[in-house]
């Protein structure tokens, strides 16, 4: 490893990883290799320490029980916030969402969360199960998000965070906001590999990460054409 | 029980639900054994407990396997008699009464059961003998997840300490889930796919593994002894001798489902040495590993409907052209997150063919796995596509229906 290699950790595949979460560092790589950019991922299970110079940190989503020891070992390893606090990039997902913000619920109870995004979850009174779409908050100047969600919480955002996105379909936080931002953590409620759907959010978290305000064009066509089937499809099931 | 000893409503009940059955079937709507069944539920609640009482039964249950492991019970079970049983995978309790009620008065009955319905259906047909294959993540909109799946079948289990129970030693959620029975009988089938076992359910505690054992780090659940296991190209069997099994179906899978079905059958007093050459009598199940000839093309059908069923498919298939097909319908589940999941990199170098529904899924998966493809919009076009010789099509639930109807329903 040297110092012009693309750092991508995977936190917690042993707890994390309910819904093909692995594509977000598979993407991640795939897109960084193909532009020439040595990078390197690491996956780091729950029973080790968390590395904290890597440059991206992914988490994926998973069952309340792991969710709920996820975010207990988190908070005794500290190497999440270290890393955070020197800027590393995050892309949170679901659960792994959840767990970012102040509290949130698991197996009936509230859980204390990282505190890493000014947010706070409970349960919804319903399931939401679906495709999801929503247009991204124009200032990181992305296409609409697409996304299958599934999940029972409902997430309230505080003036420390913006909505990723606001809701067109689906339900995302609350039926009218999906997901947040701040500084260059992202979490959104679009589970599993994401970002083979939107893959516009992972070359930006190559560019917080490399810090290029730029990244040379990749041939999209197969992403494109899935991306135009979904954001058609949302919404009419 | 007999016909002529059920109570008048499950009389009424059984003779409704066989014509349904043949109507559906006239109709060309089905096989029939889905709705015959619900109609005969709807005369009488307690059909399914009527239809049971009397027989010596088996039930299998988990994510993966349980068709072609019931198929072989079966077979097994026919040294002793005639066997009832659900062979085209209507696994809920609609499916279990109809397939009681066509087959009339049997001795024994061997019975598929879909994972969430194993505690129902243990109370209503009270088995002398339960297999449990695996726990594995498979349809996430809508499955349980499969720590709560382990829970269910624990607390089913629980509630009948009588029953016999075959289960999976390889998979730490099926250890757990029958460690409170009084009498189990382990197999070892192997266990390719691990990724839904990592954490104890018991404590939570990080499992590891090593050489084919596993154990928790922070508690005594490990991996029993298994008294059967597969080696070579055969089992061995509780007294510690080896068959020879030879199967017409392909791959390692099927050897521990063969010796899934040898210890179920060994419960009701089978030797495997008489239940050996009735396996290999298995040629397809519902069309899955059917072989079909058409245009000098020798096409094979593969069902792989969830992560680990693909690992096996991969196992399973031949160097050669292969067609993947892709539904996201109601019986496939919505939700297609779980094909990174999946490690397609087995494919590498074969001529790969995609289609389906969601083939831009798979376009964009494969993209990433660095497989190479093309898509096809027609199944005529990908036999098309290939050189005379061997088509694999490797296909989820409702894509592998759909090309069994091109190939005329093929079984």
């Amino acid at each position: 490893m040297n110092d012009s290699t693309l750092r991508i950790v995977w936190i917690y595949p042993d707890l994390l990883s309910t819904y093909g979460d692995r594509g977000n560092m598979l993407i991640l790589a795939r897109r960084a290799a193909l532009r020439g950019i040595p990078a390197e991922t690491y996956q780091v299970r729950s029973d080790q320490a968390m590395p904290t110079t890597a440059d991206i940190y992914l988490i994926g989503g998973g069952e309340d029980g792991p969710q709920a020891l996820a975010a207990q070992r988190l908070l005794a390893d500290g190497g999440l916030h270290r890393a955070v606090n020197q800027g590393a990039a995050v892309l949170a997902i679901c659960a792994g969402y959840q767990l970012f913000g102040s509290s949130f619920y698991a197996k009936g109870a509230q859980c204390r969360g990282l505190d890493l995004l000014d947010i706070s979850s409970d349960r919804g009174e319903t399931r939401a199960v679906g495709e999801v779409r929503g247009d991204i908050d124009p200032r990181l100047g992305l296409p609409p998000l697409t996304g299958f969600e599934n999940h029972g919480g409902r997430t309230h955002l505080g003036p420390g965070v913006s909505p990723l996105a606001r809701v067109t379909a689906g339900i995302g936080n609350d039926g009218q906001t999906e997901g947040a931002w701040n500084g260059k953590i992202l979490g959104s409620y679009a589970h599993g590999p994401a970002l083979a759907r939107n893959p516009a959010i992972a070359d930006l978290l190559l560019r917080w990460a490399t810090g290029a305000d730029s990244l040379q064009p990749l041939d999209d066509t197969w992403s494109e054409r899935l991306r135009g089937e979904r954001l058609a499809a949302a919404g009419t099931a | 029980m007999t016909d002529g000893k059920l109570p008048l409503r499950a009389k009424v009940a059984t003779s409704v639900s066989r014509t349904a059955a043949a109507l559906s079937r006239a109709a060309g709507r089905g096989d029939g054994s889905v709705i015959g069944g619900w109609i005969g539920l709807k005369i009488d609640p307690d059909l399914l407990r009527n239809l049971a009482a009397g027989r010596a039964i088996a039930l299998v249950s988990g994510t993966n396997g349980k068709t072609t492991t019931t198929r072989f019970t079966a077979a097994a079970l026919g040294v002793l008699g005639p066997v009832a049983t659900n062979s085209f995978g209507a696994n809920m309790p609609t499916g279990h009464t109809s397939a009681l009620a066509k087959a009339g008065t049997t001795p024994f009955a061997v019975l598929e059961v879909d994972e969430h319905y194993l505690a129902r259906v243990i109370d209503e047909t009270t088995p002398r003998v339960v297999a449990l294959l695996n726990l594995s993540r498979d349809q996430l909109d809508r499955a349980k997840e499969v720590s709560m799946m382990a829970q269910l079948w624990r607390t089913a289990l629980a509630a009948h300490p009588d029953i016999v129970v075959v289960a999976n030693a390889d998979d730490p959620m099926v250890v757990w889930a029958a460690t409170g029975s009084q009498h189990i009988s382990w197999f070892s089938a192997g266990q390719r796919w691990t990724d839904d076992s990592w954490v104890c359910p018991e404590c939570g505690s990080p499992i590891n593994r090593a050489q084919g054992d596993w154990w928790c780090t922070g508690c005594t659940l490990r991996r029993p002894q298994p008294k059967w296991v597969v080696e070579d190209e055969g089992v061995i069997d509780a007294k510690g001798d080896w068959h020879l099994v030879k199967l017409q179906l392909p791959g390692h899978v099927n050897l521990g489902n063969a010796a899934t079905a040898l210890a179920v059958a060994a419960e009701f007093g089978v030797r495997p040495i008489e239940a050996v050459p009735r396996l290999a009598t298995v040629a397809s199940v519902a069309g899955r590993y059917a072989q079909v000839d058409r245009d000098g093309r020798n096409i094979r059908l593969l069902l792989a409907k969830n992560p680990a069923s693909w690992l096996e498919a991969f196992d399973m298939a031949e160097v050669a052209p292969t067609l993947l097909s892709i539904n996201a319908r109601d019986p496939d589940g919505f939700d297609t997150s779980w094909l990174y999941d999946v490690d397609f990199s087995p494919l590498r170098g074969r001529q790969v063919l995609i289609t389906g529904d969601r083939a831009y899924d798979l376009a964009v998966r494969l993209e990433v796995n660095e497989v190479a493809f093309r898509h096809v919009t027609t199944f005529d076009e990908a036999v098309r596509s290939v050189p005379a010789g061997r088509l694999e099509v490797i296909a989820n639930y409702t894509a592998f229906q759909d090309i069994r109807a091109e190939l005329d329903r093929v079984n």
